[in-house]
């Protein structure tokens, strides 16, 4: 075999392997995005329900109910609108009211986001990027109140 | 006064890794063998005066001085000793200098113990490595001074993120560093001998102890990341696919296959630019997990705090890296001679299918951990790829590899006989059938994937151990024969049997634990029994203990198995005072064997109850075992009598190359 022909089928099998991996990548890609949304974007129907997205924002004041069988309710909230969420399991160690949150879930036909996982921030300090971006939004964010989630977002650019 | 000796020194580190980066290229180009040796004395100040600068920050650590801005925000006086340690790097400055200690580190290695390197490749590799080392101080000096202090004294420090008081701070960021830091060795190596226009088969046995040392590392380093994000974290998981995770497996990945790469061109000075290729790509992968976790980019454990001139920096450092050196292999590369010859069944082949696999499945990491980022800076849409992403495209790229896996140690190079190999590897073949078929008949159609996975991990785990058997010639009983014969085979081809072996162990772990792992959550009330795979769990009740920063509310269970007591499990929560009572849960975990019970607390309940979160994870120890048995192989390699005394001095040009 001529070096010339080597290194045909050296570079055929690297395509080769390159175009599965395109397949395999682009197939999945489209089944495992998750977009996530505000309070306000959810509130105005822009998901479809039954559809997995992420809602972020901070659990409204007040709102936080626990049932029976490790069930929680609460609310979701951007300042502007409130998504009832319920969950079922435990939440995290820094899940607390008028705190930042991100779930994760569907909503149902009737408007309430069903979780089957809650995320919360990882320090006292941060909140989820997302979150600071969804509030900012709303215009309800105060650079005073926490001011590094305030940087936080602006290293985003 | 010992913070300004800090800064100060840092100062003078970032002088003499100026000094360092021109003079002995300079030396180098015309022949001046004086400015060349400057690099020897440089790097080996240069590592001093880091580590001076370090020490000093530990001892403002160690000593509480919270006039220090780095020490106020991130340590508190009662906290523990150890942690008052491992809290130096426990945050952005002080791991950005733990970052340039290492590269400093292996800079003054090089000089150390190069002796027997070529004067004109010794400087230039110091060179460029000074480089990297003058934009990181720059970097820390502008950005991210560690020694900045407070105009006003703190009566007490906001204490270490409570998460992060853990042995695992004193093990991880090291270890991982040490990798990811190690890797510049090769994208120094490889600019080097980009530079001089020539590299030989030499060149691959001076660069290889380097590269395995920081694949030891970052193996560790990953292994023990995982470990501590599964004990902590309390959900479980050893896994998540997070950006940053991703950000320390590229870089694993592109050094696996780098060290493969290496062995052709070593053995069979073969695969020159690819190898140089995947040199810069390797550190380049480092560099960018470095942006991902330091610029603010990604929110996660790992993001202590954020400040945009970083991310720029950062980004500006990567661009002109990465880019740069980039641009150099496309100018200086097609110099680089072609070397031997391989039909496509050889051993050459083999490493080449294995380069081929792990490189594309590092690249669909990229995709996934970076495309929310793109589409975001594009589109302004936010979004997150999940774990299902990883697992359909990373695990259908991994099984091939891992079935080629017990071929490639046993094909000869240059042409190698597959049939061959095939026969010798039907015993490793009947092994896998009989895992699989066990698996089967235990689980029925249940766990479809499960039986495949298991077979596989044999597979894997007796084509490792097939050569070896033979070469020891086990069969024949004599335990004189064997011995004789083990010590006489090369460390590296140990190293080769024991790590491709722990990666079957590692397989056989990641595939039980996810098959077979059971969960439970429940709300529990004192007295009351839990069950799960044959444990049960009665909750005695509850303890308070006091931390030396924080206070403990731990729930006491006693396990029993068919009414036999085995030990007791004690999960709980810290609350620290010092945080504004922010809480960090601890999982209690129970061992059998290799398998665990895990325990994590969640809240307590209006009444009395207290929510549980339970897991049996069978075999789930198996997947830490294996790499650090993987890294165990390693380091036999390391040890390999070849490796310790260097590289030969490369034939003068005698062999005529063969006709084609």
């Amino acid at each position: 075999m001529t070096r010339k022909q080597r290194r045909l089928i050296l570079i055929g099998s690297s395509l080769g392997v390159l175009a599965i991996a395109v397949a395999l990548v682009l197939g999945s890609l489209r089944e495992s995005i998750v977009f996530f949304n505000s309070p306000t974007d959810i509130a105005e129907n822009k998901t479809a329900p039954g559809k997995r997205v992420r809602l972020g924002g901070l659990v409204k004041t007040g709102s936080v109910e626990r049932g029976d069988n490790l069930q929680i309710h609460f609310k979701v909230t951007d300042g502007n609108k409130d998504i009832p969420v319920n969950y079922r399991g435990i939440v995290p160690d820094l899940f607390r009211e008028g705190q930042g949150v991100v779930a994760e879930g569907h909503i149902e036909p009737g408007g309430t986001f069903v979780a089957d996982t809650v995320l919360a921030k990882h320090d006292e300090n941060y909140m989820p990027r997302e979150v600071v971006e969804a509030l900012k939004k709303q215009g309800h964010w105060q650079e005073t109140a926490a001011p590094n989630p305030a940087r936080l977002r602006q290293s985003a650019k | 006064m010992i913070p300004e000796l800090g800064h100060y020194a840092l100062v003078l580190a970032l002088a003499l890794a100026l000094i360092q980066s021109w003079s002995p290229a300079m030396g180098a180009r015309k022949g001046d063998l004086a400015l060349m040796k400057l690099a020897d004395s440089t790097a080996l100040a240069q590592f001093a005066f880091v580590a001076v600068a370090f020490a000093a920050l530990t001892y403002c650590y160690v000593t509480s001085d919270f006039s220090v801005a780095n020490v106020y925000e991130n340590s508190h006086s009662q906290m523990p000793l150890i942690y008052k340690f491992t809290s130096v790097w426990g945050n952005h400055e002080g791991s950005m200098l733990l970052w340039v200690l290492i590269l400093a580190l292996f800079g003054a290695l090089v000089a150390w113990f190069g002796v027997n390197l070529p004067a004109t490749l010794k400087a230039n590799v110091l060179a460029v490595q000074s480089w990297v080392a003058s934009a990181f101080y720059l970097f820390i000096l502008l950005t991210s001074n560690p020694f900045r202090r407070l105009a006003e004294l703190p009566a007490e420090g906001r204490d270490l993120n409570p998460i992060l008081q853990d042995f695992g701070l004193a093990v991880h960021p090291p270890m991982l560093y040490l990798g990811y830091v190690g890797f510049s060795m090769a994208f120094s190596f490889a600019v080097a001998a980009l530079i001089e226009g020539h590299i030989d088969a030499a060149w691959a046995r001076w660069v290889r102890p380097w590269t395995l040392l920081a694949w030891i590392c970052l193996t560790l380093g990953i292994a023990m990341g995982s470990y501590w994000a599964y004990y902590e974290l309390g959900w479980g998981g050893w896994w998540f696919w997070d950006p940053v995770e991703n950000a320390s497996l590229m870089p694993w990945l592109a050094g696996t296959a780098l060290l493969h790469s290496a062995v052709v061109m070593e053995k069979r000075n073969s695969l020159k630019v690819w190898t140089i290729l995947l040199a810069i790509l390797t550190f380049s992968l480092s560099l960018i997990g470095t942006f991902l976790v330091r610029s603010g980019v990604l929110t996660s454990v790992h993001t202590f705090s954020n400040d945009p001139a970083r991310g720029l920096f950062i980004l500006v450092i990567l661009m002109v890296f990465i880019g740069g050196s980039l641009a150099l292999f496309a100018w200086r590369a097609p110099r680089l001679k072609q070397g031997g010859l391989f039909a496509p069944i050889s051993r050459e082949s083999a490493l080449v299918f294995n380069n081929l696999f792990l490189a594309t499945a590092c690249a669909t990491v990229f995709v996934g951990t970076l495309y929310p980022l793109l589409l975001e800076a594009l589109t302004g849409d936010k979004i997150s790829v999940g774990p299902p992403f990883f697992n359909l495209t990373f695990g259908p790229l991994f099984v091939p590899l891992l079935v080629a896996v017990p071929f490639g140690p046993l094909l000869a190079w240059k042409r190698g006989d597959l049939y061959g190999v095939a026969q010798r590897l039907l015993a490793a073949c009947a092994v896998a059938m009989l895992g699989l078929a066990t698996t089967f008949a235990f689980e029925g159609t249940k766990a479809v994937l499960a039986p495949f996975g298991i077979g596989l991990a044999f597979f894997v785990m007796a084509g490792a151990i097939t050569d070896m058997v033979e070469r020891i010639d086990l069969r024949s009983l004599s335990i004189e024969t064997i011995g004789r014969r083990a010590a006489g085979l090369p460390r590296s081809a140990w190293g080769t049997t024991v790590a491709h072996f722990a990666l079957g162990v590692t397989l056989l772990g990641i595939v039980c634990g996810t098959t077979w792992s059971s969960e439970r959550i429940v709300a529990l009330k004192p007295t009351q029994t839990v069950s799960l795979s044959g444990y049960d769990l009665s909750f005695d009740g509850m303890v308070t203990k006091e931390g030396s920063n924080y206070r403990e509310t731990a729930a006491h269970f006693t396990v029993r198995t068919g009414g036999t007591v085995i030990g007791v499990m004690e999960p709980s929560k810290r609350v620290f005072p010092s945080r504004d009572g922010m809480s960090t849960t601890e999982a209690a975990l129970l061992t059998r064997g290799v398998s665990q019970l895990y325990l994590s607390l969640g809240d307590s309940n209006a009444d009395g109850s207290i929510a549980l979160r339970l897991y049996y994870k069978p075999f789930v120890l198996l997947i830490w075992l294996g790499a650090v048995v993987m890294a165990l192989g390693g380091a036999l390699s390391l040890s390999d009598r070849r490796l310790r005394i260097g590289a030969p001095r490369p034939a003068a040009r005698v062999l005529p190359q063969p006709a084609e």
